[in-house]
């Protein structure tokens, strides 16, 4: 009797598993079979390499991609900036420095800051963000980049505290008690002992970080201005690929070429979210083989 | 027992809710610029008429088009007309398309309070929208460069700017506002921005001017709140603002179309910044039984 459980047990477990596979398979094939046709009009070239992404034009259709990953890119990497060296101070301070009660207050608040949704923070951007931007920076609009990458961190930044916090907390405690021992000051233990020890899981955050500000779509669309055009500086408003597809995928007609072109922007998007992970692993994998005891 | 019994209070209370739903809901979708008006009109007809339901979304003209297309909605809000390829796509959908005029707008070009550039003429607008001209010096303002604020291009109001004033792509640096809301915000705070929005929703706002637009160099520069210059075409901006069904109206979309189109709805139109339709859309109406 209980082997057949055991059996049914592990089979259900398998299945779940398995299920889980097919459908990131079935997500990358939908996106895959949506977007081949729109290559039958747009040259590849054109899609990789053009900046300028205008169906909608009065003359001639133009599909190019640079400017949006140019955008995406660079709200990214803006919010990482942020949204690193704070997420993980903070994580360093709330596991070795805090006191217990505090760490007791201030980790449920960083979780509950992971679920304010979107739209709250994107409408900040508009309304609070925006003119202070625009004042310190002496611009007449604050509806660019900057204020992009700024919100984009703060939703980026619980994710990068929880999980380095929790990969600061694994570090066993010999580690600790022997720096400690050998006459480190705990600043000392934290930076050159803990942080190196706990490296792994703290990529691993940046790289959930990275891409959670990567794939943020109403935020963007709110707040950073949607101008299409290449941007120079982070004072410039730009459109990252998410809000470009959120915008146009409402009005297009169906099964034309503009609607493929979408899917091929979102494959895009799901190609370079793939990278990122398999980077992340390979990263891990070859630091774990050099740190492992 | 306790968990069972907080489980049926549960499905109790789903059940008397969606009890409600068994009345027909009239699914309106589509223009910006519309919404708050349409809006008001459905309020008020379900406060006279109860036991019908209208629930109106937004998403912009584009959008209700396509869920028109698609059997998505009864009414498409437009604030622009349909493309022959969109009505190519109904028919092939099996869907009849059939437009009815609602209301009269005039496209209001607005400007910061602080801009003492009140006046335009179409050649200019479609040389500023389209990036030619880029900064306000050179129409005679402060030397200060123009910001843009256009809609998205999912959005009627932006595609009859494009096709009635700039005849030509919009500038790519333009922000693209997600509504017209957002455009009048933007305009209000920023000295040098520039952007057009539905007159509904200029008429009543503070701290920003509404320009004077002249058809030609040389001709009188008409204001879109004037009904008299919106109605003679003095002002050249201006549009009808469309509903499209699918065939001819029949039962509840056909009141309420009647509602919006009788005297207590042309009201409502005024009310909210808008004109009411003029003689020659109502002739075009009437050819629908309307």
């Amino acid at each position: 009797m209980t082997r057949i459980k055991d059996k049914l047990i592990k089979f259900f477990f398998f299945l779940n598993g398995f299920f889980v596979i097919v459908i990131l398979g079935g997500i990358f094939l939908l996106l895959l079979r949506n977007a081949l046709p729109s290559f039958e009009e747009i040259r590849l070239t054109e899609f990789l390499f053009s900046s300028k992404w205008n169906p909608t034009s009065y003359y001639k259709e133009t599909y190019g991609i640079v400017a949006m990953l140019v955008s995406t890119f660079m709200v990214t990497l803006g919010a990482l900036v942020i949204a690193i060296p704070l997420g993980v101070g903070t994580a360093g301070y709330l596991s070795d420095v805090a006191s217990p009660r505090v760490r007791e207050i201030a980790k449920p608040v960083v979780e509950i800051l992971a679920g304010i949704p979107s739209v709250v923070i994107g409408f900040l951007g508009i309304v609070f963000l925006g003119p202070i931007i625009a004042k310190t920076t002496g611009q007449y609009n604050g509806l660019n980049a900057i204020n992009g990458s700024i919100l984009l961190a703060v939703m980026a930044l619980p994710t990068i505290v929880s999980l380095s916090e929790d990969a600061l907390g694994s570090v066993p405690k010999s580690f600790q008690e022997a720096s400690l021992a050998l006459g480190a000051s705990h600043w000392q233990t934290l930076i050159k002992v803990k942080i190196p020890a706990a490296s792994s899981g703290i990529l691993a955050s940046c790289m959930l970080g990275m891409g959670r500000a990567i794939g943020e779509t109403m935020t963007v669309l709110m707040a950073t201005g949607n101008a299409p055009a290449m941007p120079h500086s982070f004072l410039d408003s730009v459109r990252t690929m998410t809000a470009t597809v959120a915008i146009e995928l409402g009005e297009v007609p169906y099964y034309s070429t503009h609607f493929y072109s979408l899917f091929a922007i979102g494959l895009v998007l799901f190609i370079i979210t793939f990278i990122i992970n398999l980077i992340s692993d390979v990263v891990l994998h070859n630091y774990e083989k050099k740190v492992r005891y | 027992m306790k968990k069972l019994l907080v489980l049926i209070m549960c499905l109790g209370i789903m059940l008397l809710g969606s009890s409600s739903s068994h009345a027909q809901m009239l699914q309106i979708k589509g223009s910006d610029t519309l919404i708050n008006m349409v809006q008001r009109l459905s309020e008020v007809y379900m406060e006279k008429n109860a036991g019908k339901y209208i629930a109106v979304t937004g998403g912009g003209s584009g959008t209700g088009i396509a869920a028109l297309i698609n059997g998505k909605c009864d009414i498409a809000n437009a604030s622009r007309g349909m493309k022959s390829k969109e009505i190519d796509n109904a028919k092939g959908n099996g869907i009849s398309p059939k437009r009815v005029v609602i209301a009269m707008d005039g496209i209001s070009v607005i400007t910061n309070q602080e801009n003492y550039v009140t006046q335009l003429t179409m050649d200019e607008l479609g040389k500023i929208f389209r990036g030619e001209v880029t900064n306000w010096k050179e129409v005679g303002g402060d030397d200060m460069p123009i910001n843009l604020y256009g809609r998205q291009s999912n959005s009627g109001t932006f595609v009859f700017f494009m096709e009635a004033v700039l005849k030509g792509d919009y500038s790519p640096k333009m922000n693209r506002m997600n509504g017209n809301s957002q455009i009048v915000e933007a305009v209000k705070s920023d000295p040098s921005g520039i952007g057009y929005v539905g007159v509904g929703y200029a008429k009543e706002a503070t701290g920003i001017n509404v320009v004077k637009v002249a058809a030609r160099p040389g001709a009188t520069y008409a204001s879109p709140l004037n009904a008299a210059d919106v109605k003679s075409g003095a002002y050249p901006i201006a549009r009808p603002l469309n509903q499209y069904v699918n065939g001819s109206p029949k039962g509840a979309v056909r009141e309420f179309l009647e509602f919006e189109l009788s005297a207590e709805g042309q009201q409502i139109v005024d009310e909210l910044g808008f004109f009411p339709i003029p003689n020659e859309y109502e002739e075009y109406n009437s050819k629908l039984g309307l």
